[in-house]
């Protein structure tokens, strides 16, 4: 459809005022503006190494294996993490259980850790809440292969966060880590979005 | 003392002084910058980043240089050189302290006594634009030519206000000398500061020389977002280094002269005056024009953070329609009160109508585009 004379706005230019022409008086209100944040300087930057930063508790760092009560790793072995692994950065090796209760164990657990995008698709996949992505994140190595993240390792990630505040919970059963405790609170005057309702047209009957 | 090794020490103050003074610079202006920005700036190397000039300096020097194979190695290799050389060249003739007419002394400058001082540090500095121009073309990339381009239009442009601006200090002083023009201001003092006559031809002359020295917000030689790094896209290490302290340099000298030539220099009431003969008066006099050269610099950082880019038609138009013919009518000001020896205050005035009128012609409304059929 061609654009009708009524719907063309045309645009001008705007004069400039005499004060606005010189352009001195908007190069001293710039100079007032830069000038007092130097006087009156609210620095925002977080020194980091001195200064951890306050990360969300839903925050998507690297993996930890969780222990059950007895202090065993968690995993069955099931592999479905890895299969949901959009990155293909989980590696299992899995051997017939040594206990009762389950089936298999894995005998090898490697995650990758610069393959890894910490999208948390394994936690979300995992039957038994036994892999869960943790607030740490400064993580690093000299070499690949210390980047290789095996199951001694992701163990002791789980024992130097389990008790840190901001423990993940994100786990959808068993006992939820103390970043549960956390309440979010609302800024003063504001009202949480509320919910998306979802709702099925009345004559769907595919389900 | 022989005034041969006199000089050779000048020269080494004044060089190392430059050096030292163009890192520290540096760091103050990374500073500057990060408060204007609510960041800290700065901060690791020693008690406030207080090492980083020498850090960075130690970066500059180990640093792998690369030539790469595609450039013309002599001009390439050339170009940072000039723009060296031609900056330091031109503090030749700043005095840097008070100086005196008693030539068996030692003087605060490397070569006193020069009549034609300002027209030396603009042929000098004029050249400078040499060492952009092959720089850019040496680097046989495109970037870095159209940067040295806008770089060469830009230059050869303010050269005009920038020297025209100085004409009317030249008439009012009889003199090129810059120690003579700051003899001058000091024997009158505070009132007779050229800025009180000349406060336009201050103006025009600070502007261009922001321009000629590409800084913010005329950095269109090099500005990162459009053209990479500009002319100096190629370069790394030293030479990058080099031209980096050609533009600092510059900056510096050009603070030097408007001290010198608009803010009285060494002068300042009661403490440093032609009459101040007390214990330590060399020293006062040194550090009040230091301070003056300080503020100025200052003064280039806070605008550097303050005023955005021009866009290069705007550029040329401010030094062609208005900064041209705002110094030559100044200069006819200038003549005028000087051919009829009237007041020197009436410049006063007379700059502040200058810069009215250039306002109320601004502010006339360009001819409008032709009306659209359709408005009516």
């Amino acid at each position: 459809m061609a654009i009708q004379d009524k719907e063309i706005c045309w645009v001008s230019e705007p004069e400039l005022s005499f004060w606005e022409s010189t352009f001195l008086p908007a190069i001293a209100q710039g100079l007032k503006t830069t000038v007092g944040h130097i006087f009156d300087n609210k620095t925002v930057t977080q020194e980091f190494p001195e200064v951890k930063p306050n990360l969300p508790a839903n925050f998507k760092g690297v993996h930890r294996l969780n222990r059950d009560d007895e202090g065993r790793v968690k995993c069955v072995a099931c592999f479905m993490c890895a299969t949901a692994c959009p990155a293909h950065c989980i590696y299992i090796d899995a051997a017939e259980a040594p206990w009762e209760d389950r089936d298999k164990y894995p005998e090898r657990f490697v995650i990758d850790e610069l393959k890894c995008i910490y999208c948390g698709m394994c936690e979300e996949a995992c039957p038994c809440d036994a892999i869960e992505l943790t607030s740490e994140f400064d993580i690093s190595g000299q070499t690949r292969e210390e980047m290789l993240y095996d199951k001694d390792k992701l163990l002791s990630i789980f024992d130097q966060t389990v008790k840190l505040p901001k423990d993940p919970v994100r786990t959808h059963g068993g006992v939820l880590g103390p970043a549960s405790e956390i309440v979010q609170p609302m800024p003063p005057g504001k009202v949480p979005p509320p919910l998306p309702i979802i709702s099925r047209p009345a004559n769907d009957s595919s389900h | 003392m022989n005034p041969l090794i006199s000089t050779l020490i000048t020269i080494g103050v004044v060089l190392g002084g430059v050096l030292g003074g163009c890192s520290y610079l540096i760091w103050l202006e990374r500073k500057v910058a990060a408060w204007m920005q609510d960041r800290v700036g700065p901060n690791r190397v020693g008690k406030f980043g207080l090492l980083q000039p020498i850090a960075d300096g130690m970066k500059f020097l180990l640093k792998e240089d690369v030539i790469p194979s595609h450039v013309n190695k002599v001009l390439f290799l050339l170009a940072p050189t000039i723009s060296v050389m031609t900056t330091m060249l031109a503090l030749a003739v700043v005095p840097i302290g008070p100086t005196t007419t008693d030539s068996t002394s030692w003087q605060a400058m490397i070569a006193p006594g020069i009549d034609i001082g300002i027209v030396f540090i603009f042929a000098v500095t004029s050249l400078a634009v040499y060492g952009i121009i092959l720089g850019g073309w040496a680097s046989n990339n495109k970037y870095s030519a159209l940067g040295s381009l806008r770089a060469s239009a830009q230059v050869v442009s303010y050269e005009i206000p920038l020297g025209m601006s100085i004409l009317g200090i030249a008439l009012l002083s009889g003199s090129l000398n810059l120690e003579t023009i700051l003899q001058r201001q000091a024997e009158g003092g505070i009132g007779s500061w050229n800025i009180w006559f000349q406060p336009l031809a201050a103006m025009i002359f600070f502007t261009s020389a922001l321009a000629e020295s590409n800084r913010l917000p005329f950095d269109l030689p090099e500005c990162e977002q459009e053209l990479v790094g500009g002319y100096h896209t190629e370069y790394s290490a030293l030479k990058f280094g080099m031209f980096f302290l050609a533009e600092y340099t510059h900056v510096i000298t050009v603070s030097f002269l408007m001290a010198i030539m608009f803010f009285g220099g060494w002068n300042f009431p009661w403490i440093a005056t032609p009459d101040s003969h007390y214990a330590g008066a060399w020293i006062v006099k040194f550090a009040v024009l230091h301070t003056k050269v300080l503020a100025c610099i200052t003064f280039v950082m806070l605008l550097r953070w303050t005023l955005p880019r021009f866009r290069f038609d705007q550029l040329m138009g401010l030094a062609w329609k208005v900064f041209i013919p705002l110094s030559l009518c100044n200069v006819v000001c200038t003549m005028f009160v000087r051919q009829f020896s009237l007041s020197w205050w009436w410049l006063l005035p007379v700059s502040l109508a200058l810069v009215i009128i250039t306002g109320l012609i601004s502010m006339t409304p360009s001819p409008k585009r032709a009306a659209s059929p359709l408005q009516h």
